[in-house]
């Protein structure tokens, strides 16, 4: 299973090598990658539809609970043949609708990348590995999205879907690492298994609040939503594949996910109700105003995520399994409509609905993939969209509060959505063709048949629902916590409430769709409101915090040394100053402080002396020289108070320092005073603050009493353990040998350093100097 | 800078200061001493020749680049802590021992060698660095 | 005694901060190199320090026997004396770079980090 989710991967990898022959003719081989993976996971569907679930745990970071585990149930199943089944299309269609673009081996590594991430997202176990597969989706968006880098509205969508999502993402993280540390594992099995003690804890509202808000950042929930509209800017293949069927609906698996986990209170269950319902009311609403045809399934596709969040949020068994069945309609259909409409905007170079009508007579095929799609999006029957429309009523109608307003609002959205589909998938194919399409050429195979295929088992799923009830639809169910072992989809279940909401849908949205056409009149009228959304908000703040971050960077990072290091220095002596200030006596034992001989005064007086001089003489070399005196003083305190070790090596450093300041003393720049007398005496104050703070911080410490605890460790085991009795050296080059070979490394770099910063030309710098 | 006594002194002072590095390296273990400070005067013993005889006779008794030293001591220093794990699967670092302590030098192990790799990492990196600042100065 | 050392690194430090604050590139240097010793010196004094009785085990024994100075902190100091040998030299080897190219020795006046400037 690794190998299936690292086959992505590598062959993004691959095709940084071998990518210019995926350029050309070969390109739709591609698909095979993901063709392959689909035929790997349909082989595990006999197995999970018998109530299995497979297990594979690789070890990573074991010391912190963080594996590469992957379970393989119900919801991992259907989402794993959404992304590779959808992706096979996508591959092959991508073949044509880029045919001799000049990156398409780079945008095949995007999408590879970004398969092999959603595969790993939906199969993890562990909530750490989740999230980084989670990021990765976000990334491999971030770079479709933006793929036609030249086009500067491309370049901010991008970022503003990356910058969203990525929000998203640090609540995730933060989400799992509070539940985490709730229950003690990373593992989403565990924590089923103990979901009394989420439940229970304190934290629990929070760590459902984190979850919330990763899952609504992804999935496009209000008010989160607007990014999803801009990442239409991305071709095509990408808005089918990431903004539809597969990515964004990652935020409505991790909410199917933790169901059974952290599902069961009225929190949660209002909490999605409200949201999922306010999404797919509003963006429905919306998805009148717009006439670019993605601009329109953007949307709705927005609403249908809506609407998943919504059935999620009533948590009970029928909604589960609507739930189940919508997100099989809609991948089916709401895919279908992206291709179709990628088709229309390839070949006619529009998306404008307005202008577009009557290319039925120009390609038949697509046409009839568009029809069937809306007809699925619509749920007339015999569509597999008729089953989910059914199920969906079904489970508002058996809502527990506010039954009236929660089906109105899903018969609304209904309506509205139905206008949606038929918008994009019967419009632009009736009517007159108007002149300027009349020469548009039909598409090749490699276009319209991906499209036919989903549309055709939107319908073929609907006829003989039996094909995907046992298979996938209720091994989601039960994955859910719930048992949906007595439901049976069924075209027909008898005149009732459903039936009757089923009616007055079709029909009103039918007469919406013949007296409502979408306009540009429309659009500006919504665009006049637009600066209260959510998106131009958003906007503003971005804008103002980036103006603040400018300033206060200019502020502190101003190019002055100087500044950067009295701002430190300054903090110190007052944060630290303060604290001592709070307890000024300083208690200093004299009977434990070893006495001063004659011979000790005269060394801290030469340094000391040394030190004057270092810092006042107005030559270099006489401050080398200083400098030389007083580290051969410390070498001599070492030797007096027992470091024979510090002071061989002080020694030897001391002597190639100033042999190092003598070779390069005359090449350096003088020994100039350049502050002014004012400003010596500011930064002559600050120093002096410093080293008493300093002082008497060291004093303070003395008094305290002290732990020598590792050091006798050190000591106790020098010989019995390490055969050596120079304890210092011991330490150095056994117990602590790794530190050591890090240090010889460091010291090794920076003599690299020194060789390459005067052995080697600086190119632009040296020329122009 | 050039005295005939300094050069004549510095001739015989080379490998007297050569062995005394060795001597401070190998004895680390038991008295003060160790790579860190043998490599230091072995560097300074090359340092002092190269005052006194000029760069180029030094480089000439090198025979080679002393950077040269810095990969073959890190090197050294590395496979004497990644021995254990190679031979007996114990974690990296653990010290190994001769049973029985060699004449003059004493328990030889692993952290002997290592202190050698560090010894010739500071030969390196010392001479290295005085080298390059005084061609170019 | 203690209380000298702590005088000395309260001087070292100080020192070391005012030269670093100075505009001229060798005394960045040399405030660099002076605040380095204050910190050795700080650790070694925090470490408690012991007269004539250095950490190595007596030649005949393989414990010690009396008492004797903390090695962690020698241990600490050793590699740091040791690397402050890189970083001074690789210092140096900077501002002298530095001085070639921007051709001041002003700190004030190498304030952009961009090459036109």
């Amino acid at each position: 299973m690794l190998a299936a989710i690292l086959l992505g991967f590598l062959f993004a990898i691959f095709l940084v090598f071998a990518g210019k022959f995926f350029r050309g003719k070969l390109a739709v081989l591609s698909a095979l990658v993901p063709g392959g993976l689909f035929a790997y996971f349909a082989s595990f569907i006999p197995q999970i539809s018998s109530g299995d679930i497979i297990h594979k745990t690789y070890q990573w970071v074991p010391a912190f609970g963080v594996d590469l585990s992957f379970k393989l149930d119900g919801l991992s199943l259907l989402f794993t043949l959404m992304i590779t089944g959808i992706g096979f299309l996508v591959f092959a269609y991508t073949a044509s609708y880029l045919k001799g673009h000049k990156y398409l081996d780079r945008f095949y590594g995007y999408l590879s990348l970004f398969m092999a991430a959603m595969l790993g997202l939906v199969l993890s176990d562990n909530l750490i590995s989740l999230f980084v597969f989670w990021e990765l989706t976000s990334i491999s968006s971030f770079f479709l999205i933006g793929f036609n880098n030249t086009n500067p509205a491309s370049r901010k969508s991008a970022l503003t879907a990356l910058g969203i999502t990525g929000f998203g993402g640090f609540f995730l993280l933060a989400g799992a690492l509070l539940l985490g540390s709730i229950t003690g594992t990373y593992s989403i099995s565990e924590m089923l298994s103990i979901k009394d003690t989420i439940a229970g804890s304190e934290y629990y509202i929070l760590a459902v609040i984190f979850i919330f808000v990763a899952a609504f950042t992804k999935s496009a929930q209000f008010p989160f939503h607007f990014w999803l509209p801009g990442a239409m800017k991305a071709p095509t293949p990408v808005s089918t594949y990431l903004h539809s069927a597969t990515m964004v609906k990652a935020g409505i698996y991790l909410l199917m996910r933790f169901t059974p986990v952290l599902g069961d209170s009225q929190f949660w269950n209002t909490t999605l109700i409200i949201v999922g319902g306010i999404t797919m009311v509003y963006s429905a609403i919306h998805a009148l105003f717009r006439t670019d045809l993605k601009g329109v399934l953007a949307y709705s596709t927005i609403s249908a995520l809506g609407i998943l969040v919504f059935l999620i949020g009533l948590g009970t068994k029928s909604a589960f399994l609507a739930a189940a069945v919508f997100i099989i309609v809609h991948a089916l259909y709401k895919a279908t409509l992206f291709l179709v409409t990628g088709i229309i905007d390839h070949q006619t170079g529009t998306r404008d609905v307005t202008k577009l009508s009557g290319l039925r007579k120009i390609m038949m095929p697509v046409a009839i993939a568009g029809i069937l799609a809306a007809i699925s999006s619509a749920g007339i029957p015999p569509s597999v969209g008729f089953l989910g429309k059914e199920l969906t009523y079904e489970a508002s109608s058996h809502a527990e509060t506010f039954t009236i307003i929660i089906v109105i609002a899903i018969v609304l959205t209904k309506i509205l959505l139905l206008w949606a589909g038929f918008v994009a998938g019967i419009k632009p194919f009736v009517g007159k063709l108007p002149e300027a399409h009349k020469e548009v050429k039909a598409p090749d195979f490699l276009m319209w048949g991906p499209a036919i295929i989903l549309a055709v088992l939107g319908i073929v799923f609907g006829i003989f629902p039996m094909l995907i009830e046992s298979a996938l639809v209720k091994p989601v169910v039960s994955s859910l916590g719930a048992d949906a072992s007595e439901y049976h989809l069924a075209l027909w279940h008898g005149f009732n409430t459903v039936l009757l909401l089923s009616g007055i849908t079709i029909a009103v949205g039918i007469l919406l769709y013949f007296f409502l056409k979408p306009s540009v009149k429309l659009e500006n009228r919504i665009g006049k409101l637009e600066f209260i959304s959510p998106k131009s908000l958003t906007e503003k703040g971005t804008h103002y915090f980036s103006v603040f971050s400018a300033f206060w960077t200019n502020v502190f990072q101003n190019g002055y040394l100087r500044n950067y290091v009295t701002t430190i220095v300054l903090f110190l002596v007052v944060l630290v100053g303060y604290v001592m200030f709070g307890n000024p006596t300083v208690l200093i034992d004299y009977r434990q402080l070893s006495e001063v001989t004659a011979y000790e005064l005269a060394v801290v007086i030469i340094l000391i002396a040394g030190v004057f001089y270092t810092v006042f003489t107005k030559s270099r070399l006489a401050a080398v020289a200083a400098m030389g005196v007083v580290g051969l003083a410390i070498c001599l305190i070492f030797v007096f108070y027992s470091a024979p070790d510090l002071a061989m090596t002080q020694f030897s450093i001391d002597t190639l320092t100033v042999i190092l300041f003598v070779l390069v003393l005359y090449r350096l720049p003088k020994y100039l005073t350049l502050s002014d007398y004012k400003m010596r005496i500011r930064d002559g104050v600050l120093s002096v603050a410093l080293g008493t703070v300093i002082c008497l911080l060291a004093l303070q410490v003395l008094a305290e009493p002290t732990n020598s605890e590792i050091g006798d460790f050190y000591a106790k085991n020098a010989y019995i353990l390490a055969h050596g009795k120079n304890v210092v050296n011991v330490i150095l080059v056994d117990f602590r040998g790794t530190d050591t070979l890090m240090e010889i490394a460091v010291l090794s770099i920076s003599a690299i350093g020194v060789f390459g910063l005067l052995k080697l030309r600086l190119k632009s710098t040296d020329r122009s100097q | 800078m050039k005295t005939l006594i300094l050069k004549t002194a510095s001739n015989y002072l080379l490998p007297l200061l050569l062995v005394f590095s060795v001597f401070i390296l190998l004895r680390g273990h038991y008295l003060p001493g160790g790579g860190f400070v043998g490599g230091l005067i072995a560097a300074i013993a090359f340092v002092l020749h190269a005052f006194a005889n000029g760069l180029d006779n030094t480089k000439g008794l090198l025979r080679f680049h002393p950077g040269f030293l810095m990969p073959v001591g890190l090197g050294l220093a590395f496979v004497s802590g990644l021995a254990p794990v190679i031979g007996l699967d114990d974690p990296f670092m653990t010290g190994l021992w001769f049973p029985e302590p060699f004449p003059v030098i004493g328990n030889v192990g692993s952290a002997l060698f290592f202190d050698i790799g560090v010894y010739l990492v500071v030969i390196g990196v010392t001479l290295t660095i005085i080298f390059t600042i005084s061609e170019s100065a | 005694m203690e209380i000298l050392l702590a005088i000395i690194i309260g001087v070292l430090y100080a020192a070391g901060i005012y030269m670093i604050l100075r505009r001229s590139l060798v005394k960045l240097i040399i405030g660099i190199i002076l605040l380095g010793n204050g910190a050795n010196l700080l650790i070694f004094l925090l470490g408690r320090i012991t007269e004539g009785a250095p950490p190595i085990i007596p030649e005949d024994s393989e414990v010690f026997l009396e008492a004797y100075a903390d090695p962690v902190p020698q241990a600490l100091i050793l590699t740091a004396i040791v690397i402050s040998f890189g970083l001074q030299s690789f210092a140096i080897i900077l501002v002298k770079r530095a001085h070639k190219v921007v051709k001041t020795d002003d700190l004030d006046e190498m304030n952009a980090t961009d090459e036109d400037s």
